[in-house]
């Protein structure tokens, strides 16, 4: 039981409850079953996304194109919707998730393949999805009249009482929970992340790994990016600007290590679920909105104070803290001389 | 800043080609000329001396962020928060404003405010060895938060008439202050960096900081002053800025860090640290100034800048790590 209590994901899954929970004490309604619905329908979207961006982070990588991705793809589907109105949701949905696909396998051969920094090739990937959107709306705004009711329907419609973000979201998350634990694929990643020169001497093809993260990554962009634009019913150049940073914060805040190799479905799923907590509480709470942004900051740098202080034993700080730079010195030499 | 000429040995073109790539600001200079040769040539008001005077207005405040960032990222640190903390000094020099205080006692609220800030990420990197791109994505969040919270849907303006004089005037007549400002500070980082024993052991803990440590440097000490010192610059673009534009907005330097990032990398630092010059950063300030006003001139819409800035950022490093494939590595 106390060993149960140690276990970060708990403690953050009580901290959650505890926090909906104080939430719901000061207005009940959070607490109601639409309340709850709305909260899962507001983060399934977010959930998804860091799920992705936690199997990133898993390899030692950081993706700061999602944002750009989702918002490049919800732009193409949209105007493939408004000016083909008779192409059929089957394929809009395929569409998105393919071209979102495409788009993060630029940054996986970028990264796998050519072994480029991350942060740069994202980050440079970013500006130029970001841009490209603009290029493609000529910076109009597709809104709601200009798409199909089915369109705009289907993240919201409901499925066993759910809506189908959320079912969505639950699939992600079972299917990144099979991932991670039970297949070769996933325990691959932590062998990256924990000791990326360990992990080319046990012979995992580290390009082909990194590539299919990025991939994979891009992919489930893609797939938000439709969502998004058919949740909130417009799409513009701007939409989701700055979200990579929300889904980077979750991970953190979910015990994600941004050093690489640890972390867990369930940490990055609550890390998640706090965020949705905290942004679907503040109008509750009658918080100007104004606060949303500095507490959230707070709260992130609250998280990571904690989750550092709270290392599993403190006698072994000074080990930890050679082998995170040898580690990431090895990780620079090996940049420089393993060749296959 | 270019490579030696030296004498022209009869080795063979591939070594010497090695050489110039090997040599990243002598491929900016090449870069940077060819942006104003076709800028000169296709924009008959490029090269007018007016003009060109005036556009250094547009990257002087970021490339005095970018010299501190160069700094951190040859570290192995990074500062996400620059811009809010530029966000944060412009409100708090808002708000002293309001209260009555004279423009020099702003602009040294506004450096003060960004040296706290820079403080405040540099003792949670220190303190609990956090990784710093985590930190300061939080501490991004918290400053500009803060701001939004001061500032509300208002904006703070009428900023006293000599409050401007360093973001708006000139010197000689055409040049801006803020240029001359910008190339002191250029001057000063390069002199640190190149020619001290503080900018030797910034590499030094750039290329190992355990091996660092055992040499006797004090690495969370130089750590630390070096978040401050990215505060203090990120203030102090906040008072050129805001004197500049008169007015204090919520969005006020919004996505300037990813600026200041990309033209540290394109200057040439290395982002996995202990690599990198100030001169090439000074060149990648200058060549991404150079096309931004190009393109300005061209009538080319802002965003449309950014998929030439993202462009550039891949191609400069992708092109050569791809002629490093296939050949096997030196030793």
């Amino acid at each position: 039981m106390l060993s149960m209590l140690r276990r970060r994901e708990v403690q953050l899954g009580l901290i959650v409850v505890a926090l909906a929970c104080a939430v719901g004490f000061r207005a009940p309604v959070f607490l109601s079953a639409r309340g709850l619905d709305s909260l899962f329908t507001d983060t399934a979207i977010l959930v998804m996304m860091v799920l992705a961006q936690m199997l990133v982070i898993l390899t030692r990588g950081v993706d700061l194109s999602v944002a750009a991705n989702l918002a490049l793809c919800g732009m193409l589907v949209a105007r493939i919707g408004q000016f083909h109105p008779g192409v059929p949701l089957a394929l809009l949905v395929p569409c998105a998730m393919f071209f979102g696909l495409v788009l993060g396998s630029i940054n996986g051969l970028l990264i796998g393949f050519l072994r480029l920094p991350p942060i740069v090739v994202t980050l440079g990937a970013m500006s130029v999805f970001r841009g490209s959107i603009f290029v493609m709306s000529g910076g109009a705004w597709v809104s709601s009249h200009q798409m199909s009711p089915a369109f705009i329907d289907f993240p919201l419609q409901r499925l066993l009482g759910l809506p189908h973000l959320v079912w969505l979201a639950v699939g992600a998350t079972l299917l990144a929970a099979y991932l991670t634990v039970y297949t070769r694929f996933g325990r691959e990643l932590y062998a990256i992340g924990n000791h990326p020169v360990s992990a080319r001497y046990v012979g995992i093809p580290i390009a082909r790994r990194l590539f299919a993260v990025y991939a994979i990554s891009g992919l489930v962009a893609g797939l938000c990016g439709y969502l998004w634009v058919a949740r909130y019913a417009v799409a513009f150049t701007e939409i989701a600007n700055g979200f990579e940073l929300s889904v980077i914060a979750a991970c953190v805040i979910g015990g994600v290590s941004i050093a690489g190799g640890v972390g867990t479905v369930a940490g990055a799923v609550l890390g998640a679920l706090f965020l949705g907590v905290i942004n679907n509480a503040l109008p509750l709470l009658q918080i100007s909105p104004f606060w949303e942004s500095a507490i959230t900051g707070a709260i992130i740098l609250v998280a990571v104070v904690l989750n550092a202080r709270e290392g599993p034993q403190p006698g072994r700080r000074i080990l930890d803290a050679h082998a995170a730079s040898e580690s990431r010195a090895a990780a620079a030499g090996a940049e420089a001389t393993v060749e296959p | 800043m270019s490579a030696p000429a030296g004498p022209a040995i009869a080795d063979g073109r591939a070594l010497r080609w090695g050489r110039v790539l090997g040599r990243w600001e002598t491929l900016l200079v090449v870069v940077l000329a060819a942006v104003v040769a076709a800028g000169g040539a296709a924009l008959p008001q490029f090269l007018d001396i007016n003009n060109l005077a005036d556009s250094t207005f547009n990257f002087s405040e970021k490339a005095l962020i970018a010299l501190a960032m160069a700094l951190l990222i040859i570290v192995r640190e990074i500062d996400i928060s620059v811009a809010a903390i530029l966000a944060l000094a412009s409100v708090a020099m808002g708000y002293a404003n309001t209260l009555g205080v004279p423009a020099a006692g702003l602009a040294c609220i506004g450096i003060g405010t960004g040296a706290c800030c820079g403080a405040l990420n540099g003792f949670l990197v220190t303190r609990f060895g956090i990784p710093s791109i985590v930190v300061t994505i939080g501490t991004m969040s918290l400053y500009r938060g803060i701001a939004l919270v001061v500032l509300g849907d208002q904006a703070y303006s009428h900023y006293p008439e000599s409050f401007g004089d360093w973001g708006q005037g000139y010197a000689f007549g055409f040049v801006p202050r803020e240029f001359l400002v910008m190339l002191a500070f250029v001057a000063l980082f390069a002199l640190v960096l190149h020619a001290t024993t503080i900018g030797r052991r910034v590499y030094a803990i750039g290329s190992n900081p355990l091996a660092a440590r055992f040499s006797g440097v004090d690495v969370d000490a130089y750590r630390l002053g070096l978040f401050i010192l990215a505060g203090t610059m990120a203030g102090l673009a906040g008072v050129l800025l805001t004197g500049r534009i008169g007015s204090t907005r919520p969005n006020i330097a919004l996505g300037w860090e990813l600026e200041a990032i990309t033209m540290v990398i394109l200057g040439g630092v290395s982002i996995a640290g202990g690599a990198g010059t100030i001169g090439g950063v000074f060149l990648a300030v200058l060549t991404l100034g150079m096309i931004t006003y190009a393109l300005g001139l061209a009538n080319v819409p802002g965003i449309l800048m950014t998929i030439v800035i993202g462009a550039l950022l891949l191609v400069t490093i992708a092109v050569p790590a791809s002629l490093r494939i296939g050949r096997p590595a030196r030793r």
